[in-house]
């Protein structure tokens, strides 16, 4: 829960960083990459675990192309204004949704995990594909900390976060840059989404819990820190699995919004952010 | 070799710059000199793309610039040193070159010449670059600059809050570079460094250039400095 929380919470967490657009749609990039794995495994002839390596190559990209031209389409028309953009991601909110309720329908269908397989201890079992889920989310994840500090599009995007203007009379096309930053973020929505179906099943209206849970990670750890992202993904996923399952669900979303006032109380920027 | 004709400019509905007119040439320094609010910063955006042109043309040796979208300037050969440097404050003093680098795909080279003409900063690579001191920044500011490897530098004030020897420094640079026969365009408000390093000096009011003279017609106690800037 943690690992695919961070993954969701640093897509989000990237696209205001660098464009300083609050992402209200965000958790439908999750949704649509959770219904895209169920098309591509359900449809493709391949056995389980190809199928769904597929799903994790092909629903990213999807949703990618999709939030793409959502940016070209609609945020850059709006000059990415930060109020002006909320609104418009509220709007995709409901249109990527509907979409999804007219093609996908109302049913929640699952997705057959690559491989069942189970870690048999003596006092308990534990299942080796969520297992596998941490791994693979630390592994997404260190790679987007390589390619933000390694790579030439890592040094754009962190120079267009700090000054779009600057950025630009350096020869970096900030539209490319944002449209490719909105896309990188649904993306990794998107792949959280296909690593998690297999064991939370596809639904349109699943992009409510993510979308909260992500804004409660990146306020938590600072919006745009990726460093903060990844602890608070840590401490709100771990803490909300522990809650859940030893009291209650509502219990753990009412803790976690209590640390969000305490946090916009205390210290607005985040536990890692900087201030504005 | 840098063209302004009846450049009217502005924020939105706000027009700050008006029919204004303006050249610079290769191997001269051209001062531009107002007070607050005459459109100094204004018409260094201007050039780079950063305010859009409402009418008139600039033109970099022939070439249309303000028809350009901002990022196709700089590759052009226009590098803009920004008012209080402006500097990727987050990335290490390495990256902020390196992002100069990317526009033109420079190599090892024009690093080094920016590391050889700022020996300091080489020193620093591996530093925060907002955690320099004022007169590094501006350093890092101009040889990130360079790394585009211009054919116009614009300076807007770069000299600003620093202590006298930093201004020097800056100063001996400027001149420097203009040896290599770079047209450089300094937005400049002390008399003395004007004096010194100016080829041209232009002096602006109400978003215009009213007049532009060479400094060898221009005296300390000159009535266009008393008229335009209020020394």
């Amino acid at each position: 829960m943690a690992a695919v929380l961070a993954l969701t919470a640093v897509g989000l967490s990237l696209v205001f960083g660098v464009m300083r657009v609050v992402n209200v749609a965000h958790g439908e990039f999750f949704m649509l990459g959770a219904v895209l794995a169920w098309f591509v495994t359900y449809y493709l002839p391949l056995p389980p675990a190809f199928a769904w390596l597929a799903a994790l190559i092909i629903a990213p990209l999807i949703v990618a192309g999709i939030a793409a031209l959502a940016d070209v389409l609609v945020l850059k028309r709006l000059h990415h204004d930060p109020e002006a953009t909320i609104v418009a991601t509220i709007g995709l909110l409901y249109m990527l949704q509907q979409a999804a309720l007219t093609f996908y329908g109302p049913d929640a269908r699952p997705v057959a995990a690559p491989f069942e397989w189970r870690i048999q201890l003596p006092w308990f079992g534990y299942s080796g594909y969520k297992l596998f889920v941490v791994l693979a989310a630390g592994l997404i994840l260190w790679g987007v900390w390589a390619f933000m500090t390694r790579t030439k599009a890592g040094l754009v995007m962190r120079a267009t976060q700090v000054d779009r203007d600057i950025a630009r009379s350096f020869g970096i096309n900030v539209d490319r840059v944002y449209a490719g930053t909105f896309a990188f973020g649904a993306a990794l929505a998107a792949m959280a989404a296909v690593l998690i179906v297999p064991i939370q099943q596809a639904h349109y209206l699943m992009g409510h819990d993510p979308l909260l849970l992500s804004f409660i990670v990146v306020i938590i750890g600072g919006l745009g820190s990726l460093r903060g992202t990844l602890i608070a993904a840590l401490v709100i996923g771990l803490s909300d699995g522990i809650i859940s399952m030893f009291f209650s669900p509502t219990l753990a979303k009412i803790i976690a919004t209590l640390l969000v006032a305490l946090v916009l109380v205390f210290r607005p920027q985040g536990l890692f952010g900087a201030k504005a | 070799m840098l063209q302004i004709n009846g450049l009217t400019a502005g924020y939105g509905p706000v027009t700050i710059l008006r029919d204004l007119s303006f050249q610079a040439a290769a191997g001269q320094v051209t001062c531009i000199m107002g007070r607050n609010g005459a459109g100094k910063s204004t018409l260094m955006k201007a050039i780079m793309g950063l305010v859009p042109a409402q009418s008139g043309q600039i033109a970099l040796l022939g070439q249309p610039l303000h028809r350009l979208p901002a990022h196709k300037v700089p590759l052009q050969g226009v590098a803009y040193v920004p008012q209080g440097r402006r500097l990727f404050g987050p990335l290490t003093v390495g990256e902020n070159i390196d992002v100069g680098l990317l526009a033109r795909n420079g190599g090892a080279k024009t690093r080094n010449f920016v590391l050889d003409l700022f020996p300091r900063l080489r020193e620093r690579l591996d530093q925060t670059a907002s955690t320099l001191s004022g007169g590094e920044q501006q350093m890092l500011a101009i040889a990130r600059a360079l790394c585009l490897e211009p054919k116009v530098l614009l300076l807007d004030e770069p000299t600003e809050g620093l202590q006298p020897s930093m201004i020097a420094l800056i100063r001996d640079t400027v001149l420097k570079l203009r040896e290599t026969g770079l047209a450089t365009v300094l937005v400049e408000q002390r008399v003395e460094s004007v004096l010194r390093m100016a080829d041209q000096v232009a002096f602006m009011a109400h978003g215009r250039v009213e007049a532009q003279v060479s400094v060898t017609d221009l005296r300390p106690d000159s009535t266009l400095f008393r008229q335009f800037v209020g020394v």
